[in-house]
């Protein structure tokens, strides 16, 4: 259904306003809004005639209006949907906060004055016949020219509602609103990535792994039937490397694309194992609570790959040393090393694309590398459902 | 042909059948019987109470679960039985599995843990057989390796030389084997092992080859 707002249903002809609910909800909507405004005034009219002492007034009179301001801007996000589409998500306090005062301040006393004068004049006609002094003519022509005027006031009601809830729904509306969505499809995305990742990781692993690991032990024992020395050995011996080759080689791709060890055994294992194959002696200090998301496992160890690769190829360091813990819902991973540093993010390298992959986890990437070193690479992932370890 | 070797009888869990029948192959070349050959951990355990097989050889990783059934299952074994020997086959070195079955290893029970991808080199997997079964302790290169990478100063005083005599030490190999695998003589490498011995400020041990082996890996973990 197309909602339909208060000025198109005006424009439909002098009587099509009236046919709708528009116009009552438009009345509905600047008189609670005015009323709620009157009753606050007529309250702190009655505070101030109460026989307190004058501080006592000015404080009390105050906390009211805090609480009719604190009371206002969520009570108008409600209102709202009386007249334009409501608000997806409620918006931030402040802002609410601050419209509520407005709202209760000034812009209360013009709604009520609006539905008043509006309703009023002809109000007053309708009412001609129990006024005392009106001639016998005022008596019918009043309330003739009341009921004529009555629909007309729905125009200015209709007009000033329309116009005082659409400001009031720009200034409430959740101004992050698109770029929440852009993070959270990002996020799906990288989540899909992640899934499709460890499909074809144990689907490599549980065909093509396991066929060459056969084809080698065949190879293996065919090498061993064959009379040593013979053209037949040499062509099957060499088979026999070649496939342990593609078998070495299948490991690495595999390893590329989505450790096994990570996800059976965890970011702490996979960084043991990356760690251990590094050229550089590393020291690890992982400390991390049972299994995190997958997605953030997953950019915590390409964040320790990277860093090692990295630090293999240029620093020249004699050692280095990965720390990762959880607080705060924030995992932190650290990799330093005492090489050269210099390090610098520059188009097309590594660390472009690693800052690019901790960006689409939602997380950040900071880096320090003076020349002459050290540097230090840290690694920031929100990790909202992990569990900060208790301190212990 | 290949040399037949003592003939033991085990009993293998390997879940993917492929490798399943060709380990039965495998090891029927080299003269083992296997009585049973099984796919999942609870399988494993009615076999080896079945069989009382001298050597299982688990794969790590093996239904219902698909994280460590072969090994919790050869662990329980060897509760029940002290003196069976344990072949662990992996598909990636996972540290904890081999520190796990290197502490709780009792006196005269072989153990080894090896990735699945050594099984293609026959003659040293028949070879890691033998020795597991007759007690000793095999790790596989890549975890020693990875255990010496790990930065620990005492290991800094060691030569070169040293280092690679201390990692095949760890890979459970016997003096002679490593002299042949340096092209060394014996005596030259009876003098490194003495050499990490001091400078690693181990006391000087019965020449039994696992106790120096746990020695040495106790040492790297520590």
């Amino acid at each position: 259904m197309i909602p339909r707002t208060v000025p198109t249903v005006l424009a439909r002809g002098p009587l099509g306003p009236l046919r709708t609910g528009r116009p009552w909800r438009a009345v509905g909507y600047l008189l609670s809004g005015g009323l709620f405004a009157a009753i606050v005034y007529v309250g702190l009219g009655g505070l101030l005639a109460a026989p307190i002492g004058l501080v006592s007034r000015v404080v009390c009179g105050l906390l009211m209006v805090a609480f009719a301001v604190a009371l206002a801007g969520p009570f108008e996000n409600r209102r709202l949907a009386l007249v334009v589409p409501g608000l997806p998500r409620p918006p931030d306090t402040w802002r609410t906060v601050g419209y509520g005062a407005v709202s209760v301040l000034a812009v209360g006393w013009a709604d009520l004055a609006v539905v008043l004068v509006s309703l009023g004049i002809p109000g007053g006609l309708l009412l001609t016949p129990f006024q005392p002094a009106a001639a016998p003519w005022q008596t019918v022509a009043g309330p003739v020219a009341g009921a004529l005027l009555l629909p007309v006031a729905a125009w200015p009601i209709g007009a000033w509602a329309t116009a005082r809830a659409t400001v009031a729904r720009a200034v409430l509306a959740p101004r992050d609103h698109e770029l929440r969505e852009v993070v959270r499809s990002r996020a799906r995305l990288v989540d899909a990535f992640e899934t499709e990742r460890r499909r074809i990781e144990r689907d490599l692993h549980d065909g093509a792994q396991q066929r060459l690991v056969a084809l080698t032990m065949k190879l293996g024992l065919a090498t061993l039937a064959l009379p040593p020395g013979s053209e037949a050995a040499k062509e099957v011996g060499e088979a026999h490397g070649l496939a342990k080759e593609a078998l070495a080689e299948l490991r690495e791709l595999i390893r590329g694309v989505h450790p096994q060890v990570l996800t059976e055994r965890g970011l702490p294992a996979a960084v043991r194992d990356i760690a251990g194959r590094s050229p550089i002696p590393v020291d690890l200090d992982v400390d991390v609570p049972g299994r995190l998301p997958p997605a953030v496992e997953s950019t915590a160890y390409f964040v320790a790959a990277e860093g090692l690769s990295n630090m293999a190829k240029h620093s020249g360091a004699g050692r280095g040393r990965i720390a990762a813990r959880v607080h705060d819902g924030v995992l932190r991973v650290d990799i330093e090393d005492d090489g050269a540093g210099g390090a610098a993010p520059g188009p097309g390298t590594g660390l472009v694309g690693l800052a690019d992959r901790i960006a689409a986890a939602d997380g950040r990437m900071l880096l320090s590398s003076p020349p002459g070193g050290p540097t230090l690479l840290r690694a920031e992932i929100p990790c909202r459902p992990c569990n900060s370890p208790s301190v212990s | 042909m290949p040399s037949v070797q003592q003939p033991l009888r085990i009993v293998i869990a390997e879940d993917a059948v492929l490798l399943r029948e060709g380990l039965v192959h495998l090891l029927g070349r080299f003269g083992h019987r296997v009585p049973a050959a099984v796919g999942d951990g609870p399988g494993l355990l009615a076999a080896a109470r079945e069989h009382r097989p001298d050597l299982v050889i688990a794969d790590v990783r093996m239904p219902p679960g698909f994280t460590d059934e072969g090994l919790r299952a050869a662990r329980r074994l060897q509760a029940g039985q002290p003196d069976l020997a344990v072949l662990v086959l992996s598909q990636y070195v996972e540290q904890t599995f081999a520190e796990e079955l290197l502490e709780d290893r009792r006196a005269g029970a072989g153990m080894g843990y090896l990735l699945k991808e050594r099984i293609g080199d026959v003659e040293e997997f028949a070879d890691a057989v033998a020795r597991v079964a007759a007690g000793a302790t095999v790790v596989d290169p890549e975890v020693v390796r990875q255990l010496l990478a790990r930065r620990r100063d005492p290991l800094t005083r060691l030569t070169p030389r040293e280092r690679e005599v201390l990692a095949l030490m760890a890979e459970g190999r016997s003096n002679a084997a490593i002299a042949r695998r340096l092209v060394v003589t014996e005596a030259a490498v009876a003098k490194h092992i003495a050499g990490i011995l001091l400078k690693l400020d181990l006391p000087p041990d019965a020449p039994d080859d696992h106790r120096r082996v746990l020695a040495v890996l106790a040492y790297l973990r520590a």
